[in-house]
């Protein structure tokens, strides 16, 4: 293919994003997405516990920061993520076809995608005043609840869907607050990858997303079970074994969110309580008098 | 200031008479079943257990204990009651019959209060001001949204889940058993419920209640027991939802039990909470604040504020007020009106109690203790203050649940939010200073469910409760609780 162009064109090693940079996986493994003609399109890192690890001490190092971001500016950021995708539209068309995505399917998915960010975009700031409360306490006291985000969420994305089942699992875990830790679609990771290039570029304060690439069966159990991550987002009724996750989780009481069946094209998969699935809600209370 | 000065001469002269609260009107049976289907029935196995008065340690009752058959027999109960009654119900209906609830409930509230203190040790002023009528609260309150849940849940329909299955703990045995029930009926489902084997009497008058009130049979079902009853429950397949109240050892236990099973699930759990005083605080209203944080209810409170991050330029005053004021407080019997700490709710929980003691001195904090008197017969603690604690002291990492409270100082702001958050628990926290800019900053901050500033241990049925991390899952009370027995359908 190369040989009858002038110029030898220049293949991306796809490498995971960990706190706002793209090292390779710590443990020097590969796994390979093949075109489904015996070629090669990419190797993929094949991320360990180790990694995983590193990505979780970044999230939570971000978490404070991006938790106090105004809920202004994160819409922003949400928005400007969608603005980027949007000018790289056709990069991830391609790499969807690639990954054996139909030409139309393909373009329908990062439209769609686009589109999601910026519906989380705009519940930025106003999720919070659909689900907050002012309680008519009985006793002299002013009292109040609100949402705050849950903390480090880890999100297993779902399989089938490379970009857009990526995005609409992140979005409303980062609108909210979270910093997360996605592991990426084992058989189309391509589009996670670039995602986060995507990401790089948008303004989103470094650790807020890492993005694992790797295989589902080795570090599932980790993303359920690791003592400094407050919530498990899991997708996939096969690929995830739900009871697994909810037993591990349970070391440190880990909320636990099923997105299964979820048809991820559909209206459906977006709406606020979404949001409100990783948030906790606090209440405040405060004496009236003199 | 000087301490000294301030310092107020309670130990002279000031002697209470005793004013305990009269039991002649209130009737105990010998034996009570199991509450299925608005009867008391036999437990299948025969077997029954003591309740005793934690504070004379006399037998009040003997108690069904219920087996695996008895759990499901109740379930089948409830899941008869669901299908073929309360979901047919209207709900404005289904929030009739909730209100009666509340309104007996007022009415006998004198003698359910008697008979909390009684079976639990609390003093009565507590069961009196505080449990019953919450209790009572918290059904008027949720009895009201029966017919309004739409409302809640803006773009969702929310539907009934089935049948729940409930465990509470001994602390509050009346109020956990409203905060449990209240919501589960409102949203249409029908409940098993489970009180905890040392408190199970305010229950079963307030089966009394559920009968009197002429709820469709099996609607509520309470069955009592110890941890294998409760375990019936948890892993009962035929129940939708699990709610429970206890400790995050449970906790965790239950999380584990229903993997996979498509059962919700609310947990509300232990916690380790801290009360954070700046030197701006009105001092001697902090003071108030951090005793009532920690000796309310003997300490048997999951939100109990049983750390004190001081700010280190007004340490010594506040540790001596409170050594003071510590010293005022009236141990003894919870059905005198006087009566500021009650009993130990049982032999067990005073054995791990004093287990954290002799743990807090071999760790080499230093211990202070009232000199008051305690009962002879009974189960007692004298309320303890540990100074001298570091972080890593088992008495600051683990909850005690007893009237013994761990006081660390901090010099910055930042440096006391990181103690306060330095703990696996996020049920509740406290703030005490004057700046309104820093009560915010610091509610803000602090990684718990519930934050009191300027106040500590208070409860109202329209204000959520429920802990991060590993304090536990979900809310309870408010709009907020009713999430927890409801499927949002798009």
């Amino acid at each position: 293919m190369a040989g009858s162009k002038s110029r030898m064109p220049v293949a991306k090693t796809y490498k995971i994003y960990i706190g706002g940079k793209f090292p390779r996986t710590e443990s020097g493994r590969y796994f390979t997405i093949d075109g489904g003609d015996g070629s090669v399109i990419a190797n993929i890192c094949r991320g360990s516990r180790k990694d995983f690890r590193n990505a979780v001490v970044a999230a939570r190092k971000a978490f404070p920061g991006w938790s106090g971001t105004s809920a202004y500016l994160r819409g922003q950021i949400l928005y400007r993520i969608a603005e980027m995708l949007e000018g790289r539209a056709e990069q991830f068309v391609a790499e969807l076809v690639l990954q054996g995505v139909s030409k139309r399917r393909a373009r329908k998915e990062v439209d769609v995608s686009i589109d999601r960010l910026i519906y989380y975009a705009g519940w930025s700031d106003k999720y919070q005043q659909i689900f907050s409360a002012v309680n008519p306490v009985s006793s002299p006291h002013f009292n109040f609840s609100m949402l705050e985000p849950t903390g480090v969420v880890s999100v297993l994305a779902p399989d089938d869907s490379g970009l857009l089942g990526f995005v609409s699992n992140i979005a409303p875990v980062i609108v909210g607050g979270n910093t997360t830790v996605v592991l990426a679609s084992e058989q189309r990771p391509l589009c996670a990858v670039s995602f986060a290039e995507v990401l790089h570029a948008s303004d989103v304060p470094a650790g807020v997303v890492n993005v694992l690439t790797g295989y589902r069966e080795e570090l599932t159990g980790q993303f359920a079970s690791h003592m400094d991550v407050n919530a498990v987002v899991y997708c996939d009724a096969e690929a995830d074994d739900a009871a697994d996750i909810q037993v591990r989780a349970a070391d440190n009481l880990k909320r636990v969110v099923d997105r299964v069946g979820t048809d991820w094209s559909s209206e459906n998969a977006q709406n606020p309580y979404r949001i409100k699935d990783t948030q906790e809600i606090k209440t405040t209370w405060h004496p009236i008098g003199s | 200031m000087s301490t000294e000065s301030s310092k107020l001469a309670f130990d002279d002269g000031w002697q209470y008479a005793p004013a305990p609260e009269s039991t002649d009107h209130v009737s105990i049976d010998d034996q009570y079943g199991l509450f299925i289907g608005n009867e008391f029935v036999e437990p299948e196995s025969g077997r029954y257990f003591d309740t005793i008065n934690p504070a004379t340690e006399e037998q009040l009752a003997s108690i069904a204990d219920a087996s695996e058959a008895d759990v499901d027999r109740a379930v089948r109960a409830a899941r008869k009651a669901y299908s073929d009654a309360w979901s047919k119900l209207k709900a404005a209906e289904r929030g009739k019959y909730i209100f009666r609830i509340a309104r007996i409930l007022q009415e006998r509230a004198r003698e359910f209060s008697v008979i909390e203190s009684l079976d639990g040790g609390k003093p009565i002023r507590d069961s009196r001001d505080i449990d019953i009528p919450l209790a009572a609260a918290h059904f008027f309150y949720y009895a009201g949204w029966a017919d309004k849940l739409a409302y809640a849940f803006p773009g969702r329909n929310p539907v009934a889940l089935g049948v729940a299955g409930q465990v509470i703990p001994w602390n509050f045995p009346l109020l956990m058993a409203a905060w449990k029930i209240a919501p589960a009926l409102a949203c249409g489902n029908t409940v098993v419920l489970k009180p905890a084997e040392t408190t199970p009497l305010t229950a079963m008058k307030l089966a009394e209640v559920i009968r009197d009130a002429d709820l469709p049979p099996g609607v509520v079902n309470i069955v009592t027991g110890a941890g294998d009853t409760g375990a019936a429950i948890v892993n009962h397949p035929d129940i939708d939802k699990i709610a429970f109240t206890g400790s995050t050892e449970v906790g965790r236990i239950i999380q584990r039990a229903i993997a996979g099973s498509g059962k919700k699930y609310t947990l509300e759990l232990g916690g380790k909470a801290a009360n954070i005083i700046f030197a701006d605080a009105a001092i001697d209203q902090a003071v108030e604040g951090i005793v009532n944080g920690i000796f309310f209810n003997q300490g048997h409170v999951c939100c109990a504020g049983s750390r004190l991050f001081v700010q280190e330029s007004v340490a010594d005053e506040v540790i001596a007020k409170l050594k003071d004021r510590m010293e005022t407080l009236i141990v003894g019997d919870p059905l005198d009106k006087n009566t500021d700490i009650g009993a130990i709710n049982s032999a067990r929980q005073l054995e791990t109690i004093e287990s954290y003691l002799k743990v807090g001195r071999e760790e080499g904090a230093e211990m202070h203790q009232s000199s008051c008197d305690v009962p002879d017969t009974g189960y007692w603690c004298r309320p303890t203050i540990f100074t001298g604690v570091s972080q890593s002291n088992r008495i600051v990492q683990e909850e005690i649940f007893g009237p013994v409270l761990a006081i660390q100082t901090f010099r910055t702001l930042e440096e006391g939010l990181d103690k306060v958050n330095n703990t696996p628990y996020g049920l509740s926290g406290g703030v005490w200073t004057d700046k309104g800019a820093k009560i915010f900053r610091m509610t803000r901050k602090i990684r718990a469910g519930v934050v009191w500033a300027n106040t500590f241990n208070k409860f109202d049925p329209t204000s959520p409760f429920g802990g991060y991390k590993e304090s536990g899952v979900g809310r309870e009370g408010g709009l907020h609780g009713l999430d927890a027995y409801l499927k949002l359908e798009a």
